[in-house]
């Protein structure tokens, strides 16, 4: 309107030009009519929201920092000796006997194998049934998938041993192996990657299924070669995310993987331990001082190796990542 | 190379829903048809029917015929796939892989369908880029990723990458929507070269565009939201711009509706 009102050159409209019109006189400096400086009603609820939420966060933080600093500075000390992770418990005797601490070499290697069982198991599958879900699922049996899938994220972990221990000891009358229990820790896993692989192949845009397409490129061959590759550091991820979840999982371990104090690297034969495990077991005699370290110590060397796959996931995303 | 498209009576559905109705045309071999019309009109759709893209969403499918030369894209003994070999498609979005190289990009149909000899590939590769106007600009960064390019350049990658196939006809959905206009202008003049070689069909929201690039032009329209579209008619452009045969037509082009 000021443009009609002083026009400041030939064809160039005053709110362009540096020039100000003098009979500009609107509230608000020029902008027309908008009052400036924020309303105070709308000021009030932005800092009662700001305070609220970042409330919440450090309130939300108060255990994370409690649980982490407890373990760190009773289980650091012990997890820091080249003994911890050299030296199974061979030949500790009763607790308050025996007051060489010892390592817990046998509970990590048997915690990573069992972890590494159940990957090779559940990656697989969760991602032939990610694909299936997202690439071939319209038809009502996919809809059943998915629900299964749903149900399955919901079990309790203690119910997916029992009915591996029902399957394994009840039916079929084997012993049992330190693999069982990686088959009880592939059910709890196969729901989480298959939802974060899910995520990622409905994050490639269909753009790019359309050129394999229109090339003459078959739809099995679109989805191995142009989709997977497309969204492989996010499938990556989520299947280590989805490791770190199963590796602290406890319950299967009570009833399905007997502990021991000797180093096993057999996921057939005998008895493995694991870190949860030995946590355990250890947990009964908490009083004694040597027993309460090596509590502390396999609850700290669980939570840095899960803090390492976590870091290890994120950084092969980093890596892997399609450059745009 | 480019052959003859011949469609008669034909209706496209979605699951229902009847998308397109009762279009007959004659495309010729090596030339430019350009399809124009409002949005939502089929022309798209119809489009994609060419190379039975269309089939990729769920529910679609066609009644009627569409002849290449004298193949029966719909009979029953033919694989969609090989009908994609033979009609390429080039897309509203430049849509170049993001995990390959320039390189492997052009070369992408190929090697997914099984080229392995490298020379044979190198050579492609080259002459594929000189016919899509971009091995100079590219040449000494082939093996830097597709997606690093400028939206025309990544356009012109695509069409590098959808000739590369040896296709007969080349199927071009509003390829220059997302482009700035001398990036539109290399792809105009992109088309022009290829319709010596390829049989072009192209779609565009943009008259001026159909009118300098097409020998032909279908005008499509639909009566109403809901109901299918029609191909109202196709003519020589300069009779279509010039002295259209339907007043529906002359109003669209003219830039007056309902």
């Amino acid at each position: 309107m000021t443009a009609e009102a002083a026009p400041p050159g030939p064809g160039i409209p005053a709110k362009y030009s540096d020039a100000h019109s003098g009979d500009d006189t609107s509230p608000g400096g020029g902008l027309g009519g908008i009052d400036h400086g924020k309303s105070r009603a709308r000021a009030l609820k932005n800092s009662i929201a700001t305070v609220l939420i970042w409330g919440a966060f450090f309130i939300a933080l108060i255990p994370l920092v409690w649980i982490l600093w407890t373990v760190l500075s009773k289980g650091l000390q012990p997890v820091l000796h080249v003994n911890w992770w050299e030296k199974d418990q061979s030949g500790a005797g009763a607790p308050a006997f025996d007051h060489n601490l010892r390592g817990a070499r046998h509970a990590i290697v048997g915690t990573l194998l069992m972890g590494l069982a159940t990957a090779v198991i559940a990656v697989p599958i969760a991602v032939l049934t990610a694909i299936y879900l997202v690439e071939y699922g319209s038809s009502p049996f996919a809809r059943i998938v998915s629900f299964m899938v749903d149900i399955m994220s919901g079990i309790p972990s203690i119910v997916a041993a029992l009915f591996v221990y029902a399957v394994w000891v009840t039916t079929f009358h084997w012993t049992l192996l330190p693999i069982a229990s990686s088959l009880a820790l592939t059910m709890l896993m196969i729901p989480v990657v298959t939802r974060s692989t899910e995520e990622m192949l409905k994050l490639v845009p269909n753009e790019l299924r359309e050129a394999s397409y229109a090339l003459g490129v078959p739809k099995w061959k679109t989805i191995l070669r142009i989709v997977l590759p497309s969204c492989l550091s996010g499938v990556i991820t989520g299947g280590l995310l989805g490791l770190a979840r199963v590796m602290g999982e406890t319950a299967p371990l009570l009833l399905l993987a007997s502990y021991t104090q000797y180093l096993n690297q057999n996921l057939f034969h005998g008895s493995m331990a694991a870190l949860p495990t030995m946590i355990n077991d250890q947990a009964l005699n908490i009083n004694v001082h040597i027993a309460e370290q090596r509590v502390w110590g396999a609850a700290c060397t669980l939570i840095l190796l899960v803090l390492g796959i976590n870091l290890l996931g994120r950084l092969i995303g980093h890596f892997t990542k399609v450059k745009r | 190379m480019g052959k003859r498209i011949d469609v008669k009576d034909l209706n496209v559905f979605y699951g229902d829903f009847m998308a397109v109705e009762g279009v007959s045309m004659t495309v010729e071999p090596r030339s430019v048809t350009a399809f124009i019309g409002p949005s939502g009109c089929g022309k798209s759709t119809f489009l994609r029917t060419l190379n039975r893209m269309h089939e990729v969403t769920p529910g679609g499918r066609v009644e009627g015929k569409v002849m290449l030369d004298d193949e029966d894209l719909y009979a029953e003994s033919v694989d969609p796939v090989a009908v994609r070999r033979t009609v390429g498609m080039v897309f509203q979005r430049p849509n170049p892989f993001p995990t390959m190289s320039i390189r492997d990009n052009v070369i992408a149909g190929l090697k997914l369908n099984g080229v392995r000899n490298k020379k044979v590939l190198d050579q492609k590769v080259e002459e594929s880029l000189v016919g899509a106007n971009l091995w100079n600009e590219v040449k000494d960064r082939l093996n830097k990723p597709g997606a690093g390019l400028s939206g025309g350049q990544q356009q012109r990658l695509c069409i590098a990458r959808a000739i590369a196939v040896e296709p007969q006809v080349l199927l071009m959905d509003e390829p220059c929507s997302a482009l700035d206009p001398i990036s539109t202008l290399a792809i105009e003049d992109l088309v022009t070269k290829l319709k010596e070689q390829f049989t072009i069909v192209i779609v565009t929201h943009n008259m001026q565009q159909a009118a300098r690039v097409s020998d032909k032009t279908a005008f499509f329209n639909l009566e109403a939201t809901g109901k299918p579209g029609n191909l109202i008619e196709m003519d020589d452009t300069q009779q279509i711009f010039n002295n259209p045969s339907k007043k529906a037509t002359e109003d669209y082009i003219s830039g007056r509706f309902g």
